[in-house]
């Protein structure tokens, strides 16, 4: 029997030669992630070593990467305090993919990783983010865990008790009709199989769709991977992979492209037409609440946010730029633009993309999380509602109770700023 | 596992959520010593419940399917840990459950649990009986690997164990 990408992937790195779903694995960590939370992850840390007797030092710095994203600059006094531990830590410890708030470097975690290519097909990531899934976009088996778990990383270098999980397999062919994008593909899918109905298990990604797929919509896919309940969510590496690595990481090293086999044993296989899909939304407040945006009337909308891990990369920005160019963000809406990351921001100001969406009206915010998940920045206010190409919409996520959230491609969005209310981006001359 | 008696003090429904349980705008504040105070924040009275201590340690909260969906912040675990909660669900999101059982708080998945608040749950290894309607539920047992973490007291404790063997002073 054949294994699966994932089941090949914890193999090698369990030193195993080959292992099947339920198998208890202690795979090596080839890159370990944090933001912020680096603050608790590192109390955790230094609670493991006390009473030993032993010098505090991480399992291998070259393997840890920190990326302030969360709350930058620090929106409170507390959180610049946490940060500047961090820091101090980072240099002590010779942590050198550390990534603070910088416009030469910085940005959101799960861009600034495939950027700067720390990720590679074949590796073990792990990360104190939920959405860590992203990095399965690159052939990667990335999931997320918590901070004391991450604490025991440093420390061993190893996850423990890792069971082998199950895969689903995605079959995707066909083409995205005129303005359906990765993002509605992705909903599509969270709203077929629920927000637990991956719950424990892996998605893996394939069909002619994800092959002419670019890596930054791959990473809408693998990111929100993760809605579903999936552990991870891996596209097979290939040509594109090579290309996005080359090409815009910059990586020049040999590449492992690990594929799964083709006689890999499968939990389920759903199959999706992408030519039949058509612009889709998540309505409040589980992000498998999913209907086609032509069925949503009438919502009005407060705020319109887009940009994120999930969709502030530059394709995200040229088709809410093109939309909105020349045209003007309703009266009483409130645009807010994140780019993924500063290399973003700056090839979008370059293109134009920032000059066109500021002049409709939208407001261009430093690349950050903090709106997303109601910590920093763009808070909502008692009734309002936002629609938002971020990956959540659970009660109180955008700072306020009293708040709804829908989620959306770019598209969709940027045709919602126009009109003020929730409105399907073929409408119109968009 | 000894047999535990706990009162339920609050039933919930499907899908609650990490940004329910502990709302992101609470996140600056990390420690676990300092996370009780916003257990489950946007419910006034459940949270209000907790800290004037109306709800005793032990007290169990009886949830749906998907309990602590979402995000990886271990705040959510470490808030209602600090009140010595036990959280009974017909099923956990797998990042929650890890950090429940990293953290040492009490989780207990039974698919079939039907529960109403001031219900007395008597918890067994394989069973929980609700002692007030007199009904029983199944449980389902941690995965093997996952115990081993509880019964070190916690992954730090338990990492801190592999550490000292790994550098032969264990």
């Amino acid at each position: 029997m054949g294994m699966t990408i994932v089941e090949k992937i914890l193999a090698r790195a369990a030193n195993q030669p080959s292992v099947k779903v339920g198998d208890v694995l202690e795979p090596k960590v080839d890159l370990a992630m944090s933001h912020e939370n680096a603050a608790l992850v590192l109390n955790q840390f230094q609670e493991i070593y006390k009473g030993t007797g032993l010098e505090v030092n991480v399992w291998d710095p070259s393997r840890i990467a920190i990326i302030f994203d969360h709350r930058v600059p620090a929106e409170s006094a507390k959180t610049a305090s946490n940060q500047k531990k961090v820091r101090e830590f980072v240099g002590k410890q010779g942590i050198t993919k550390f990534h603070d708030i910088r416009g030469d470097e910085g940005g959101i975690c799960h861009q600034i990783l495939p950027e700067n290519g720390y990720v590679r097909p074949g590796y073990v990531v792990i990360g104190t983010d939920s959405h860590t899934t992203s990095h399965g976009a690159l052939g990667a088996f990335a999931f997320g865990i918590g901070a004391t778990e991450m604490a025991s990383v440093w420390t061993l270098g190893t996850v423990l008790n890792v069971e082998v999980p199950a895969t689903i397999k995605v079959n995707i062919n066909g083409k995205f009709p005129k303005h359906v994008y990765p993002k509605d593909l992705i909903l599509h899918l969270i709203g077929r199989l629920t927000s637990e109905g991956a719950n424990f298990k892996v998605i893996e990604y394939h069909g002619d769709t994800i092959r002419g797929m670019s890596t930054s919509g791959r990473l809408v896919l693998s990111n929100m991977s993760v809605e579903a309940g999936a552990t991870a969510g891996i596209v097979p590496p290939d040509e594109e992979t090579v290309r996005y690595l080359r090409q815009e990481a910059g990586v020049k090293d040999s590449l492992e492209l690990v594929k799964p086999d083709a006689d890999a044993s499968y939990d389920q296989v759903v199959e999706v037409d992408a030519s039949q899909l058509s612009p889709q939304v998540a309505c409040p407040h589980t992000v498998d609440n999913v209907k086609p945006v032509s069925s949503v009337k009438n919502v009005k909308v407060n705020q319109v946010v887009i940009g994120s891990c999930t969709n502030g990369r530059l394709d995200d920005l040229e088709v809410a730029s093109k939309i909105l160019k020349g045209r003007k963000v309703a009266r009483g809406v409130r645009m807010l633009v994140f780019p993924a990351s500063w290399r973003i921001y700056k090839e979008a100001m370059v293109n134009g993309y920032l000059s066109d969406l500021i002049d409709a009206g939208a407001v261009i915010m430093n690349p950050n999380c903090g709106c997303c998940l109601g910590v920093h920045q763009g808070a909502l206010g008692d009734g309002d509602i936002a629609i938002s190409t971020t990956n959540r919409n659970f009660k109180g996520r955008m700072g306020n109770p009293n708040s709804e959230v829908y989620l959306s491609s770019s598209a969709v969005a940027a045709a919602s700023a126009l009109t003020g209310v929730i409105t399907d981006p073929r409408e119109g001359d968009n | 596992m000894a047999v535990l008696t706990s009162k339920v003090v609050s039933v919930l429904g499907n899908d609650i959520s990490t940004d329910v349980i502990y709302p992101g705008r609470f996140m600056a504040t990390v420690l676990p010593s300092e996370t009780p105070q916003y257990a489950f924040a946007d419910n006034l009275e459940l949270n209000a419940r907790l800290k004037i201590k109306e709800i005793a340690p032990g007290g169990a909260i009886v949830a749906g399917t998907n309990f602590g969906c979402g995000s990886s912040r271990e705040q959510a675990a470490s808030t209602l840990k600090g009140y010595e909660l036990v959280i009974v669900a017909k099923g956990f999101a797998r990042i929650f459950l890890q950090n429940a059982i990293n953290l040492g708080l009490k989780t207990v998945v039974c698919p079939d649990i039907e529960a109403s608040e001031g219900n007395e749950l008597q918890i067994t290894a394989d069973r929980i009986i609700n002692n007030t309607s007199g009904k029983s539920f199944p449980t389902v047992p941690l995965p093997k690997a996952r115990q081993a973490i509880i019964d070190a007291g916690g992954l730090v404790e338990y990492t801190r164990k592999r550490l000292l063997k790994k550098t032969g002073k264990g």
